[in-house]
């Protein structure tokens, strides 16, 4: 088993906008392009032209109908990664201690070479986050593309999970959610964020924006122009009427 | 204390980095390829690119997948077996070009309208087009007549630019968007760009779309309108917008023909625009109470008043539209039940609109100059914005809903002002501006003008003297006067015919019109194998040029293997579908990142050799040599008007903007600057483009056009009023007599709504519900398949049903549905939707695949949970017993109606796809089993 070190100064992390993600997958195909060329083994495809293709992702996109009791029912898209939990169970079941979690930032990672393909992490982990790459037999996990955020070899500005920098909404946000004064952590109180399965104890890094309430347009019908009109009981002429005024003040 | 591996931290993600431009889908975004020992190993998005500023979508991220595709065509192929057959030979390039010119040839000499040279999602529009017209066949277009071309000719005919390429909403300031009927595929990057604006400081997004899907999913407000109704919805609104004279009077005075009086007097100028002797419109002007040319200086122009002439009043365009959308009949009460709206959502969204456009008005402190010389201190905006699409344009009644929708956003004055939609360059061009469309062709000479245009009556028609179309596809016939796209769709389906002549040869770029680009697909697949008394093909011969295993490349006798998008050179060009923004000019290329490790050859190159073979004016010097090299020669030296050519970028010495002399450097000169060009619009100038004088002179310095054309709005639009005048037995020209009725009902100059053709003909007992396709996000064209990430998102194609269908026919998981069409019937899967229009269902489009085709396993899922509801719907309408044939499409613009279809569905027996396409054999070898696609340093 593998122990949890003491919680980070800094605990880096996403935040994803429930309201504004609209399911396009981006996150999920630029998070494959990055971890198949970098960060340990390619994430890969079986039977990926066959009848049941079956590849590793790092990041998938959920999506869920919602169907309220008065209003029409609501689409959510759900994209769903490793939330780099701090109580990490995922770390405390590794037989070998391949499965870690960061000391300086919190992100929890996988090292390939100790890697067993036990698999027990991915039963361990309460959201499905982690998923054992099929021709390889280790265990693939979001690694907050800790080969970007650091990286010197990329501009300062592509500093950047994959997945943020791609997302075409917006609605990926990444940042250091143990200080209350970043982005993020603003972001998270302006908006409600919330932790994903808190009954779990896992005290999850990323958080999720909740989608604004929807079908909520309630404005009052507009005033009839007969109202003003010289001849409120023929509307057509009424209009008229309104208009002749209306374009002497134009 | 856990071990801390040491990782490395900063692996570079190439040895080098090529900026071209994006092809997994039409958008046009700029893409960084990074290449280690020059190979392909991460696309991204490039940040400094007016498209996409560094995101990119799940297509586009996958482009690497798409490169190395099993799909990838090898070498030239010639048919050995039967069409259909999939049964091919590989054969060498002069083996190829030799077929093709001993087939064109004799075609030119003798008949040039022999030949019918369409082209699909290809970018190189201006330049297929050019090519056609040096051969000299009239029977040209690509495939905006199944695609949208309703909204794009409903908007240049009304305001001079339409949407997507053409214009955008003001994303940055508008505070209430409205997106009527579009797919999840389309615009991809920048709608989500802009709706991720619009979340960032809460403006509100209404959906209006049968299905939540997508963008519709995220909108703070879902409209699950019923298919085939949005114009009526829309006309609803205009009557709530006037019943309380929520409208922009100023703007209606000064930009549109709101005041133009239109003439009462019966005979063959009644609904035409008054003139004088210069043929200027008239206007009352409100001062003297007299009829004056409309751009007389200090004039005040009335919108309430007519003139009494000869006895006869003759009212300004305003009244008649007034009189007619406040009638009862547009009331919410009365539209209610037939769009599936409540009254009172009408009115809430009408009030809604109203508020935001008169009560947040946005006004910039940006002083301009209107074409007239009036000075205006400010910009002052009505910041309510509209998009659409497909949805409310791929119906029979979709021209008129699109005229609906424009004359929606002119009436609350949100076209060219801050927060309101915005047109981008080269637009705006108001219909005058466009060419006519042409037809006359000559054996051995090109053809006399352009193919495509906007006619503006019925002398502009490409018919002969007994009213027969001149086109293969009859476009711009009486059966669609304005089908300023051409119509595709109907292409295999008259020349199987031999309506109205007999073809030779059918010549396709990047169409897969034997499957998901075409209407009818099993008759289609039929027409094109189908033999007359003698055996040989009524369709004699087809070459077909694509860079994969299509279902198309089946049916072909030759095959032209076209490249990768990372193999190739293209420009994205002011000639044809920019990549401009409302603020800036802007064009693009792409440029061979990488070398073909197959024998194939880029097509527009390809086709330039062709043109020479054939000597074509303009491909071949004095000498016959071969005038361009290549299409990177074209793209460089090519010049359509003298300064002007297929890039605007590095002109001349290289700092020429729109015009000036090839210089030979230019596309160095892009490649250096990221692959793209970009040019901004002064501030004085970046709104109220068609009445700016200061737009219009920089447009006309950029090359843009020639002299400034200012113009005003046509709410009336009368070039329609001329064939409805024709239809009521004015003029020389006159329809046939089917048509008259047809004719005079829906060219009305002024908006109206009509049910689709299918619902007014279909019998609802028999066939209640309405069924939609749409592409997802993640898939482009039928493309997306043969790339193993995306088809992970997407593999299969169930079909969708709303709540209350599921539980009226008893469904349950797992079951599979048969859908009856008038036309057809299929089987495939279902799975429950409730957040959809009630009397509808949907599957997606592309998805389904034939055996055999895109190099994947037979078994996919694509082929064996996955079928086209294509095969469902009719390029024409069930036989009406007059023996006529009468096109599935809008009456007006020619454009295909694929979402009018009406079905009924029924448990299916067997869960099994129908119908069965049947399997084709590989032209590719079988692709690799497993994947691990990595390339390490």
């Amino acid at each position: 088993m593998t122990t949890l070190p003491p919680p980070s100064e800094r605990k880096l992390g996403l935040v994803i906008d429930l309201d504004t993600c609209v399911g396009c997958h981006a996150c999920v195909v630029s998070c494959k392009g990055w971890n198949t060329e970098n960060y340990g083994a390619p994430l890969s495809d079986r039977n990926a032209y066959g009848a049941a293709p079956e590849g590793t992702f790092l990041n998938r996109v959920h999506t869920f109908e919602v169907t309220p009791e008065t209003g029409p029912p609501q689409i959510v898209h759900f994209p769903k990664s490793c939330l780099h939990c701090d109580n990490a169970p995922c770390v405390t079941v590794c037989p070998t201690g391949a499965s870690y979690k960061r000391a300086d930032d919190g992100i929890v990672l996988v090292n390939e070479a100790d890697c067993i393909g036990c698999g027990l992490c991915a039963w361990a982990c309460p959201y499905g986050a982690r998923e054992m790459d099929p021709l390889e037999q280790v265990m693939k996990k979001c690694t907050l593309c800790v080969d970007r955020i650091y990286n010197d070899a990329l501009p300062p500005e592509d500093r950047e999970p994959a997945c943020v920098r791609t997302c075409p909404a917006g609605a990926r946000h990444f940042g250091d959610l143990a200080d209350p004064e970043s982005a993020v952590s603003q972001l998270v109180a302006e908006r409600g964020g919330f932790d994903l399965m808190p009954e779990q104890d896992t005290a999850p890094v990323n958080k999720y924006l909740p989608p604004r309430p929807r079908d909520q347009l309630a404005s009052p019908a507009l005033p009839d122009l007969a109202a003003l009109c010289a001849t409120p009981e023929d509307a057509p002429a009424g209009f008229v009427g309104w208009l002749d005024r209306a374009l002497e003040r134009l | 204390m856990p071990k801390t591996p040491s990782l490395d931290l900063a692996p570079r993600p190439g040895d080098s980095v090529a900026k071209t431009t994006c092809y997994m889908c039409a958008c046009r975004c700029g893409i960084n390829v990074h290449l280690k020992d020059g190979k392909v190993a991460y696309i991204e998005g490039n940040r400094d690119h007016p498209v996409n500023r560094g995101v990119l979508c799940a297509k586009g991220s996958a482009g690497i997948m798409q490169h190395l595709s099993p799909a990838r065509l090898r070498a030239p192929l010639k048919r050995v077996g039967p069409r259909g057959s999939g049964e091919f030979q590989e054969i060498s390039w002069d083996e190829a070009l030799k077929i093709a010119t001993d087939w064109l040839r004799p075609l030119r000499e003798t008949a040039p309208e022999k030949l019918a040279f369409f082209t699909g999602r290809d970018q190189s529009q201006s330049f297929t087009g050019w090519w056609a017209q040096a051969f000299g066949t009239p029977n040209w277009a690509a495939h905006g007549g199944f695609c949208s071309v309703n909204m794009a000719a409903a908007g240049i005919y009304t305001m001079g630019g339409s949407f997507w390429e053409f214009g955008q909403p003001d994303w940055d300031r508008t505070k209430l968007f409205l997106l009527f009927g579009v797919a999840e595929d389309h615009d991809s990057n920048p709608i989500k760009m802009g709706l991720g604006k619009l979340k960032a400081r809460g403006a509100r997004v209404i959906g209006i779309n049968p299905i939540r899907s997508g963008y519709n999913a995220v909108a703070d407000d879902w409209v699950g309108i019923t298919p085939g109704t949005d114009g009526l919805f829309i006309l609803s609104l205009v009557h709530e917008l006037l019943r309380a004279g929520k409208i922009d009077l100023g703007y209606l005075t000064r930009y549109t023909n709101a005041p133009y009086l239109v003439c009462a007097h019966k005979g063959p100028e009644k609904g035409l625009f008054l003139r004088d002797d210069d043929g200027k419109p008239l206007v009352r002007d409100r001062a003297t109470g007299r009829a004056l040319a409309w751009d007389s200086p200090g004039i005040s122009p009335d919108l309430a008043q007519g003139v009494q002439i000869g006895g006869v009043t003759h009212l300004p365009v305003f009244r008649h539209l007034a009189d007619r959308y406040l009638a009862p009949d547009y009331a919410p009460e009365a539209v209610a039940e037939r769009c599936g709206i409540a009254p009172e959502r009408i009115r809430a969204i009408a009030a809604e609109i109203a508020r935001v456009a008169f009560e947040e008005e946005i006004t910039l402190d940006q002083p301009w100059v209107d074409f007239r010389g009036q000075r205006h201190a400010t910009m002052t905006g009505r910041p309510v914005a509209m998009h659409a699409m497909r949805g409310i344009s791929a119906h029979s009644n979709g021209f008129q809903t699109c005229r609906a929708l424009h004359l929606l956003q002119i009436l609350i004055g949100s076209i060219e002002t801050p927060g309101g939609f915005r047109f981008k360059p080269p637009y705006p061009k108001p219909p005058e501006a466009h060419p006519r469309p042409h037809a006359r062709h000559t054996a051995g000479e090109p053809l006399d003008g352009p193919h495509l245009g906007y006619p503006l009556g019925p002398e502009h028609l490409l018919i002969d003297e007994d009213g027969q179309p001149k086109r293969i596809d009859k476009a711009f016939s009486w059966e669609a006067p304005l089908s300023a796209h051409g119509m595709m769709h109907m292409v295999i389906s008259n020349a199987h015919r031999g309506d109205p002549y007999q073809i030779d040869t059918l010549f396709l770029y990047m169409a897969n019109m034997a499957w998901n680009s075409s209407m009818n697909t099993s008759a289609v697949m039929g027409m094109l194998t189908d033999t007359d008394a003698e055996g040989s093909y009524r369709i004699p011969r087809i070459i077909y040029s694509d860079a994969y295993s299509s279902e198309m490349v089946a049916y072909a006798d030759l095959i032209l293997p076209d490249t990768t998008y990372l193999e190739r050179h293209d420009c994205i060009s002011l000639l044809d579908r920019p990549i401009c923004e409302a603020e800036a000019m802007a064009d693009s290329i792409r440029w061979p990142v990488v070398a073909p490790d197959r024998d194939v050859r880029p097509f527009q190159s390809v086709l330039l050799d062709l043109g020479a073979r054939l000597g074509l004016p303009g491909m071949v010097t004095e000498d016959g040599s071969p005038k361009f090299r290549d299409y990177a020669d074209y793209i460089t030296n090519h010049e359509r008007r003298p300064g002007i050519g297929p890039l605007a970028g590095f002109r001349g010495d290289g700092t020429g903007k729109g015009r000036g002399a090839p210089n030979p450097d230019q596309i160095a000169a892009y490649i250096e600057n990221g692959g793209f060009w970009i040019d901004p619009i002064p501030e004085n100038a970046q709104f109220f483009k068609p009445w700016n004088a200061a737009y219009q002179e920089w447009a006309v310095a950029r090359g843009l056009f020639d002299g400034p054309q200012p113009y005003l709005f046509n709410l009336y639009l009368e070039p329609l009023r001329k064939f409805q005048l024709a239809a009521e037995g004015h003029g020389h020209r006159q329809p046939p007599e089917h048509l008259r009725d047809r004719l005079r009902a829906t060219m009305d100059p002024l908006p109206i709504w009509y049910p689709t053709f299918t619902d007014a003909e279909t019998d609802p007992a028999e066939f209640p519900i309405h069924a939609l396709t749409q592409r997802p996000m993640a898939h482009y064209h039928s493309w997306g398949s043969q790339n193993a990430w995306l088809r992970q998102i997407h593999g299969e194609a169930p079909l969708y049903v709303s709540a209350a269908i599921w539980a009226r026919h008893g469904f349950a998981p797992g079951d599979w549905a048969t859908l009856t069409s008038a036309q057809g019937r299929i089987t495939l899967p279902v799975a429950r939707m409730d957040a959809l229009n009630a009397h509808t269902v949907w599957t997606w489009n592309a998805i389904a695949k034939r055996p055999g085709a895109w190099a994947l396993d037979p078994r996919a899922p694509e082929s064996q949970r996955s079928t086209l509801l294509n095969h469902l719907i009719g390029e024409l309408l069930p036989p009406k017993g007059d023996g006529l044939t009468w096109a599935n499409s809008d009456p007006i613009t020619g454009q295909a109606a694929w979402y009018d279809l009406r079905v009924r569905i029924e448990k299916a027996a067997r869960p099994q796809i129908q119908p069965d396409a049947g399997r084709q054999a590989s032209p590719v070898p079988p692709a690799p089993r497993d994947l691990a696609q990595q390339v390490k340093e």
